[in-house]
């Protein structure tokens, strides 16, 4: 992927780390283009989450550049960073729904806190949202009566309700049962095309994440290691990417914990 | 929940809230006394005030005249002067003496003025002349103590044996 | 060698002091960010009216009946006391003073410590662990404005009262106590205790107490909160740390204030 100015997200020679002696991220670039649904895979606690975060501009890098819809995240000041903030949705893992009030509240919640919308029109709004996810009858549900794929798809319904540039999702999929997991996988595809906005999924989950994703990004050890489309990426010879699409259990990812051998931890070799 | 019951259960709470304190301030306390009357000043110096305090109420007859306000020591007649507001309705005669009395055996001490003969009347900022002070307890003591020695003396018999009568 | 391990102590002493205070600039930092962005919550004192109902009215059973119970037992134990002396009459006087100054703001702020403010604690940090907070920040809305300082200007509303309740109750059981079970004289009870309870010594200076606890607790519950780690024993930590190191706080500053206000007297 060449730099170019229709990507909505670019990372450039990026680093950051909680403790500054080990980072998480090691020199990551990446480009997002406009319009796409891109996924970032790869074993849990690779950064890629982390990643997520930084785009959201949670954190900001300790070194290299990172340009979100076009401003760089360091230079935003809190106003700044509210506003870029008003164009992105993101969906938490877990949906992260406001227990204490209803999924219509939750819905709304967005559109009460940014707009001036009379309610009339918050209510036609939140039911739009709600139908697209399939969800507008259990509007007066509370969080705590809905199972775990309903609780993200109205969580889904809440990151869109501002019609966003961006969407970012963090383990859209995890824990989800199949039914579930087709429901989402495809509302994040028709979403994406509907709002002509741009995904970036961080997921492990491969066979699912590449039919929806247009483009791919595999990271370990808070680094890229490989990148491509989908139809690139399943029949790679690369062995990380090999290992991790094809689910094998031994590889660069090596299946033992690193440590002395068995023979040494048995007292075999002494002898 | 719904707003409407929300609001209201917190509308009584407060209300219930400033009811108590209404309920404090009136009827356990003291602000319906003297707080808003017209008063006038008084002074009055003592030898020894004891333990009179500040807001130690000054009754006359026994009933509530006014309040001490101020306690401060001369130092140079090095006595006491304590002023005290009494109510604008009671007016008193310009020899009205004052005395330091305790209220009960262990109470606290009050002022009890009694009122003269002079046809003129106290104005505000006037001394009164005639005071007597706190009894000290100490000074009873020593008194009484005192007193016990020299009658042990006068009888010709040493204080040791007095015991013995 | 013992040196090595006393040095060992002196220096595992050291950083725990020197973590608390560190602790308590990050907290004060978070009380002026607090008070400064709370815009919100008196713009929208719908939210802030939502907080003193489930600090302030939720709170009004135990702060009643405690209130109830601490006047009657103040009637039985000061009558007992009192009438060795011949002074049963002093009763009233005893148990307005008693509660007024003392017993009203400092039981009322524990009781509310460990219900509201471990509440608080827990609800806040819950939050946190769900990712309800870091959710609300995404969608650019400030979580400390919408969630934190509605509940901590809750709090701040709701203690005078339920002190200020509490109290109120407390005389009304020591009434009941003494006149009605006991057989005190009512006049004498009344008019004793109107006598020595000055409004502005006493009770005033008992709702400037409440009020100074209420703001110390409150701060406490939201901060803790707030600080808690994102895991079920970071919030249980949090919800507990929360009561302990609220009552210790409440009872500082019970004798910091009384000392202040109730031993002036005549300046000297």
């Amino acid at each position: 992927m060449t730099l170019n100015d229709s990507s909505l997200v670019s990372i450039e020679n990026v680093w950051f780390g909680y403790d500054p002696a080990r980072p998480v991220l090691r020199d990551v670039s990446l480009e997002i283009p406009r319009g796409k649904v891109v996924g970032i895979m790869g074993q849990s606690g690779c950064g890629k989450t982390t990643l997520l975060r930084m785009i959201g501009a949670a954190m900001t890098p300790s070194q290299g550049l990172l340009r979100v819809l076009g401003a760089d995240t360091r230079t935003l000041g809190r106003d700044g960073l509210y506003a870029m903030r008003r164009k992105l949705g993101m969906l938490f893992q877990f949906g992260a729904l406001f227990t204490d009030m209803t999924v219509y509240d939750n819905v709304a919640f967005p559109l009460r806190e940014h707009t001036d919308l009379p309610e009339a029109l918050v209510r036609d709004l939140v039911l739009l949202k709600l139908e697209a996810v399939g969800l507008r009858g259990a509007a007066q549900l509370m969080p705590s009566e809905l199972s775990g794929g309903m609780a993200r798809r109205v969580a889904l319904a809440r990151a869109i309700a501002l019609d966003p540039q961006l969407m970012l999702y963090d383990e859209p999929f995890t824990g989800l049962d199949p039914i579930s997991f087709g429901v989402i996988s495809r509302l994040v595809r028709s979403l994406n095309d509907a709002l002509g906005a741009t995904s970036i999924i961080v997921t492990h989950d491969v066979q699912e994440t590449l039919g929806v994703v247009d483009y791919v990004y595999f990271m370990a050890d808070g680094q890229v290691v490989s990148q491509g489309t989908p139809q690139s990426v399943d029949g790679s010879l690369e062995p990380f990417v090999d290992q991790f699409v094809h689910g094998k259990p031994d590889g660069p990812v090596p299946f033992h914990y690193p440590g002395s051998s068995f023979a040494a931890d048995l007292a075999l070799a002494a002898d | 929940m719904n707003r409407t019951t929300l609001d209201l259960w917190v509308g009584i709470f407060v209300a219930a809230g400033f009811g108590a304190l209404l309920f404090l301030a009136l009827k356990v306390g003291n602000l319906a006394a003297f707080s808003t009357a017209q008063t006038y000043a008084v002074h009055a110096k003592f030898a020894n005030i004891g333990g009179l305090k500040v807001r130690a109420p000054i009754k006359s007859a026994g009933v509530v005249v006014g309040r001490v306000t101020d306690v401060r020591f001369d130092n140079e007649s090095f006595e006491a002067v304590v002023t005290m507001n009494l109510g604008a309705e009671y007016k008193f005669p310009r020899d009205t003496s004052a005395k330091i009395l305790t209220s009960g055996l262990l109470g606290e001490q009050y002022v009890g003025l009694e009122a003269g003969g002079d046809p003129k009347n106290l104005n505000d900022g006037d001394t009164l002349r005639l005071t007597q002070s706190a009894v000290v307890l100490e000074n009873l003591i020593s008194q009484f103590l005192y007193n016990k020695a020299a009658e042990g003396g006068t009888d010709g018999k040493t204080p040791g044996k007095e015991g013995k009568q | 060698m013992a040196g090595a391990a006393l040095r060992g102590l002196f220096e595992r002493l050291g950083a725990a002091v020197t973590a608390r205070i560190w602790r308590l600039g990050f907290a004060s930092r978070f009380l002026f960010y607090l008070v400064l962005h709370s815009g919100t919550a008196l713009r929208r004192f719908s939210l802030t009216i939502r907080e003193i109902y489930f600090a302030g009215v939720l709170s009004l059973v135990i702060i009643l009946v405690s209130g109830l119970f601490v006047g009657m037992v103040l009637g039985l134990q000061g009558y007992h006391t009192l009438q060795r002396y011949g002074s049963s009459e002093a009763l009233g006087v005893l148990v307005a003073l008693s509660l007024v100054r003392e017993l009203g703001p400092v039981v009322a702020g524990l009781l509310f410590a460990s219900r509201a403010g471990s509440a608080i604690t827990a609800e806040i940090g819950l939050m946190k662990a769900t990712e309800q907070i870091a959710a609300m920040e995404m969608m650019a809305v400030d979580p400390i404005a919408r969630v934190v300082a509605p509940r901590f200007w809750g709090g701040v509303i709701s203690m005078p009262l339920l002190a200020t309740l509490f109290s109120a109750m407390g005389i009304y059981g020591g009434y009941l106590v003494g006149v009605k079970l006991i057989g005190v004289d009512e006049g004498a009870f009344w008019s004793q205790m109107q006598a020595a309870v000055d409004v502005r010594e006493d009770v005033l200076n008992g709702v400037i107490k409440s009020f100074v606890f209420g703001f110390a607790v409150s701060w406490i519950a939201v901060f803790e909160g707030y600080d808690a780690p994102p895991t079920a024993e970071g919030v249980s930590g949090a919800t507990t740390r929360t009561v302990v190191t609220s009552s210790l706080a409440i009872l500082a500053l019970d004798f910091i204030l009384t000392a202040l206000m109730f031993t002036g007297g005549n300046g000297l």
